[in-house]
C-alpha cells in the first residue's frame, strides 16, 4: 500500500494534557506530523484536532483507533485529500520599497490572491489562503524581491460527507445508547478499508 | 476543568456538607470505593495524605514497602489475585518516577490500578522545586488516564473518575498527581458520588449481534476450529461463560501466559500454551486449523512468531473489548467488539454442539511427541542436576494445583507457566507484556493481601530476586505469609540460552554471582533452606508449605539447561524447535 496524505479529524473534550497524549501516539511510532491544528468545533465545549500525516491507510486506521482509545477522545475520523475541503494560511513579509518600486510584484501578488495585512514604510505583510502548492509557489516568486519572513499555518479541513458532530454528540451523551448508535463503524466497511 | 467534568447536580438545601481537607477526601473516596489495602511509601509532598491516613488506619490497611516499585508491583499482585483495583501512594519526584516501571507493566498487562502521587505546592510547579518532577508527562504513555489536581474541590469528581476508568472496559493504571496545597486545602465536602459515566469513554460497547452470528456460522462450518484465549477471559470474569462455550462446541483451546488459569490445567479441552515457549501442538496446529477463534488476547509477537507466516490458511474470529486490538496485528475475518462476558453466551447459543475427535487426536499426538522429547526429562529426570521442571512438578504434587503461583521473568517463568498446575482462575500472576524482572517478590506480597485465604508461592530466578529483594523487609514488617522458591542456575538463564543458541555461546555478562539467599532471608527473620539434592526436594517443599509464615527455598538447578520447545525469533510458529 502506498503512502499518501491523510487528514485525521479528532473530536475531544477540552483537557490539559490531551495534546500530549495524542502527539505521543505518533512519535512512539516514529511518524512525523506534517501539520496539527486544534480549534473549537461546531459544538460548544468540544475541541477539534486536525492532523495531517503522510502514511499508508493501514497505519492511519490503526493510529485513529489508538487516538479514539484515549479516554477524552470522542471520535477520530481519517480522510484522503479528495474527501475534504482544506485550506492553509500563509503570511509573507516583504520590503515595502521593493514593492513600491517594482510594479511587477504588485501584479504577482494580485495573481496569487494575496492581500496586504499591514503596510509600513519599511515592510509590508501579505496574506494568502490556499493549498500547500499555492502558498509555496508565492514564496518562490517573492524570494528574488527580498522576502524577509514567511510562515504558514496548520491545515484546517472540513469533511465533505460530514453532517456535523451535533447528532453524534447526542448519541454519546445518552446514558443508555440505543441500538441506533453504530459504535464500531469500521467493522461495517472492513472489506473496503483493509488489505494485508 | 470543573465544567467539563460535570459536577454532580445536587439539591443544595438537602445536602449536608462538612469542611474537610483534600487529604481526607482521598480517604473517604477510598472507603466509598471499597478500598481496603494501600501499598505505599511516604515522603515530603504526600505528608498531608499520610497524616489523614493516620486517622483511618482501622479502615484502610497500609503496607509500607521498601521501594515504590515494590508498592506498585504489590498493588498489581493484589489486583490480579483479587480482581479488584490496586491502590498505591508515593511521593513526588523520585517516589513517582519509581512507579514508572510498574505503570508500564500494568498498562501492557491491563491491570487496574489507582496511583496517588504527591506533588509540590502548585505555586512551585515548573520552578525545579525540591523533588519536583513532571509526573503527568512522564507517565502519560504508560497510564490509561492521568490527571493533576491543584484544587481540592476537583478531588471527589476526579477520584471517582479514576476508579471508574481504571476498572472498566479494558482495565489499566490511572495516576492522580495531587499538589501539596490541594491536600491541605479545606473544602465543603458534599459526599462521594461514584462515577458510572463519562461522555467520551465507552467501556462497554453495544454488541453487534450480526457479527456474533457471522462468527457462529464460521465456527459451525469449521472442521478444525481452534480457540486461543488470553487474559480478557479473566478480566471479564467470564470463566464460566468461556467453559460453557468450549464445552458445547468441543473446540480445543490454548492459552497465552496471561490467560493461564482461566480454565483448569486438567480440562480435556485445554491443550496448552501458545507462543515462543508454548506447547508443540498449539503452535504447529495454529497453522493447520481452519477457523482460529481469539478471545480476549492481543496477538503479541511472542505468541505469533513471524506474523506473515501466522495463521494464513484460516478464517480468524477475534473477540475483544478493545476495538483498537481488532485488526492491529492480525486481520480478523470477523471482529466481535464487546465484553466477552456478554459475547460468549451469545456465541454459545448459536454454535452447534460438537466434538472434534480426530482434530483433538492431533493435539494429543503432538503432546505425546513433546512429552517424549522434552517434558518427561524436564519434569522427571532420573539423574544429573535438578531441573526447574521437576521443582514445579513436586510443587504441583504438594499443592494439587490450588496455590497462586507468582513468577518473575526468564527461564523459570516459562517453565513455571508450562508445568504448574492450576484449578482456579486468577492463580497465575506474572509480568507478561513488559517482562519486568523483579516483579515476582512484591507481586506475591500483594497477591497474598488480595487473596489471604490462599497459598501464594513466588517462583523467582536468582537474577530477578536480586532486583527487588529489599521487599523481604516488607514481608518481615507486615508479617505476610508467602512462600518463595528461588530457582538458582547461577546464570541469567534466558539470555544465556539465547547466547548459546544464537550467539555462538559467547556468554556476555550473564554469569551472575549471588549472596547466600537463605542467610539474606534469615537476616529478615524469614526461615529457609537451600536444596541441591533431588532426594531432599520434596521434604523441603513440604516444610515450606507447612511452615507458619513466610519461607524461602533456594533450589540449585542445572546451570545450562534450556527451555524448549522454542519458536526462535523471526520464525514461524510451525518452525517450533524441540531441541
Amino acid at each position: 500500500m502506498l503512502k499518501q496524505e491523510f487528514t485525521i479529524t479528532v473530536y475531544t473534550e477540552n483537557h490539559i494534557g490531551l495534546l500530549n497524549r495524542i502527539a505521543i501516539i505518533f512519535s512512539r511510532r516514529k511518524i512525523n506530523i506534517d501539520s496539527m491544528n486544534t480549534s473549537p468545533s461546531e459544538v460548544e465545549g468540544i475541541h477539534r484536532f486536525t492532523i495531517v500525516i503522510d502514511e499508508t491507510e493501514e497505519v492511519v486506521r490503526k493510529l485513529a483507533r489508538q487516538i479514539e482509545k484515549q479516554v477524552e477522545v470522542l471520535k477520530a475520523y481519517y480522510n484522503t485529500n479528495e474527501e475534504i475541503i482544506w485550506q492553509e494560511m500563509a503570511l509573507y513579509k516583504v520590503p515595502t520599497d521593493e514593492i513600491a518600486e517594482k510594479v511587477k510584484v504588485e501584479r504577482l501578488l494580485r495573481k496569487y490572491g494575496a492581500r496586504a495585512v499591514v503596510i509600513r514604510k519599511d515592510y509590508t505583510v501579505f496574506e494568502t489562503t490556499g493549498q500547500r502548492e499555492e502558498t509555496d509557489k508565492l514564496v518562490k516568486v517573492l524570494e528574488p524581491y527580498g522576502l524577509i519572513e514567511f510562515v504558514r499555518s496548520a491545515r484546517v479541513a472540513i469533511i465533505k460527507s460530514s453532517h456535523g458532530f451535533h447528532e453524534k454528540l447526542k448519541e454519546f451523551e445518552a446514558m443508555d445508547p440505543g441500538a441506533r448508535l453504530v459504535e464500531n463503524e469500521f467493522l461495517n466497511k472492513q472489506d473496503e478499508v483493509f488489505s494485508m | 476543568m470543573l465544567n467539563t467534568l460535570k459536577l454532580p447536580q445536587k439539591d443544595v438545601l438537602l445536602t449536608k456538607t462538612e469542611t474537610i481537607s483534600g487529604s481526607e477526601v482521598v480517604m473517604k473516596a477510598f472507603i466509598a470505593e471499597g478500598v481496603d489495602t494501600i501499598f505505599g511509601y511516604p515522603g515530603g509532598a504526600i505528608m498531608p495524605i499520610y497524616d489523614a491516613l493516620y486517622d483511618y488506619q482501622d479502615r484502610l490497611k497500609h503496607i509500607l514497602v521498601r521501594h515504590e516499585q515494590g508498592a506498585i508491583h504489590a498493588a498489581q499482585g493484589y489486583a490480579r489475585s483479587s480482581g479488584r483495583v490496586g491502590v498505591v501512594f508515593a511521593t513526588s519526584g523520585p517516589g513517582a518516577t519509581n512507579l514508572v516501571t510498574g505503570l508500564a507493566d500494568a498498562q501492557i498487562d491491563s491491570t487496574p490500578l489507582v496511583c496517588i502521587t504527591g506533588q509540590v505546592f502548585a505555586h512551585l510547579l515548573g520552578t525545579d522545586a525540591f523533588q519536583e518532577t513532571d509526573v503527568i508527562n512522564i507517565t502519560t504513555p504508560v497510564t490509561k488516564w492521568n490527571y493533576q489536581i491543584t484544587d481540592a474541590r476537583e478531588l471527589p469528581v476526579v477520584l471517582s473518575k479514576a476508579f471508574h476508568i481504571a476498572t472498566t472496559g479494558r482495565p489499566g493504571p490511572v495516576l492522580i498527581d495531587i499538589t501539596k496545597n490541594a491536600q491541605l486545602q479545606k473544602i465543603e465536602y458534599e459526599g462521594y458520588t461514584r462515577c458510572d459515566y463519562i461522555r467520551s469513554y465507552r467501556p462497554k460497547p453495544i454488541v453487534r449481534e450480526e457479527h456474533v452470528v457471522e462468527a457462529a456460522q464460521l465456527i459451525n462450518q469449521a472442521e478444525k476450529p481452534f480457540v486461543i484465549w488470553g487474559q480478557g477471559v479473566i478480566l471479564g470474569k467470564a470463566e464460566t461463560e468461556f467453559a460453557a462455550f468450549i464445552e458445547k462446541s468441543g473446540i480445543p483451546a490454548a492459552w497465552t501466559i496471561l490467560g493461564l488459569s482461566a480454565m483448569p490445567t486438567d480440562h480435556p479441552l485445554n491443550v496448552g500454551m501458545l507462543g515462543m515457549h508454548g506447547n508443540y501442538g498449539p503452535n504447529v496446529l495454529t497453522n493447520e486449523c481452519d477457523v482460529l477463534i481469539a478471545i480476549g488476547m492481543r496477538f503479541d509477537d511472542r505468541v505469533t512468531g513471524r506474523l506473515d507466516k501466522y495463521a494464513r490458511q484460516c478464517k480468524i474470529i477475534h473477540l475483544d473489548i478493545d476495538p483498537s486490538e481488532i485488526d492491529k496485528n492480525v486481520k480478523a475475518t470477523v471482529g466481535v467488539w464487546g465484553d466477552c462476558k456478554e459475547t460468549l453466551p451469545l456465541l454459545t447459543q448459536l454454535v452447534s454442539a460438537n466434538t472434534h475427535p480426530e482434530w483433538l487426536q492431533k493435539f494429543a499426538d503432538y503432546r505425546q511427541e513433546e512429552i517424549k522429547q522434552v517434558i518427561h526429562d524436564e519434569m522427571n529426570p532420573a539423574s544429573g542436576e535438578m531441573t526447574m521442571g521437576e521443582v514445579i512438578n513436586v510443587l504441583n504434587e504438594l499443592t494439587e494445583g490450588d496455590a497462586i503461583i507468582v513468577t518473575d521473568v526468564g527461564q523459570h517463568q516459562m517453565v513455571a507457566c508450562r508445568y504448574a498446575k492450576f484449578n482456579t482462575s486468577k492463580s497465575n500472576i506474572t509480568s507478561g507484556g513488559l517482562g519486568t524482572m523483579g516483579f515476582a517478590l512484591p507481586a506475591a506480597i500483594g497477591a497474598k493481601f488480595g487473596a489471604p485465604q490462599r497459598t501464594v508461592v513466588a517462583i523467582i530466578g536468582d537474577g530477578g530476586f536480586q532486583m527487588t529483594l529489599q521487599e523481604l523487609g516488607t514481608i518481615m514488617q507486615s508479617e505476610v505469609n508467602i512462600k518463595i522458591i528461588i530457582l538458582n542456575n547461577r546464570f541469567l538463564g534466558m539470555v544465556r540460552q539465547w547466547q548459546q543458541l544464537f550467539h555462538d555461546k559467547r556468554y556476555s555478562f550473564v554469569d551472575i554471582t549471588s549472596p547466600d539467599f537463605v542467610m539474606v532471608a534469615k537476616a529478615y527473620g524469614i526461615a529457609g533452606q537451600a536444596v541441591s539434592k533431588r532426594e531432599d526436594l520434596k521434604q523441603a517443599l513440604k516444610t515450606m508449605l507447612d511452615h507458619e509464615g513466610s519461607y524461602l527455598i533456594e533450589a540449585m538447578v542445572g546451570k545450562e539447561n534450556n527451555v524448549f520447545p522454542m519458536v526462535p525469533q523471526g520464525c514461524s510458529v510451525s518452525e517450533v524447535r524441540l531441541k
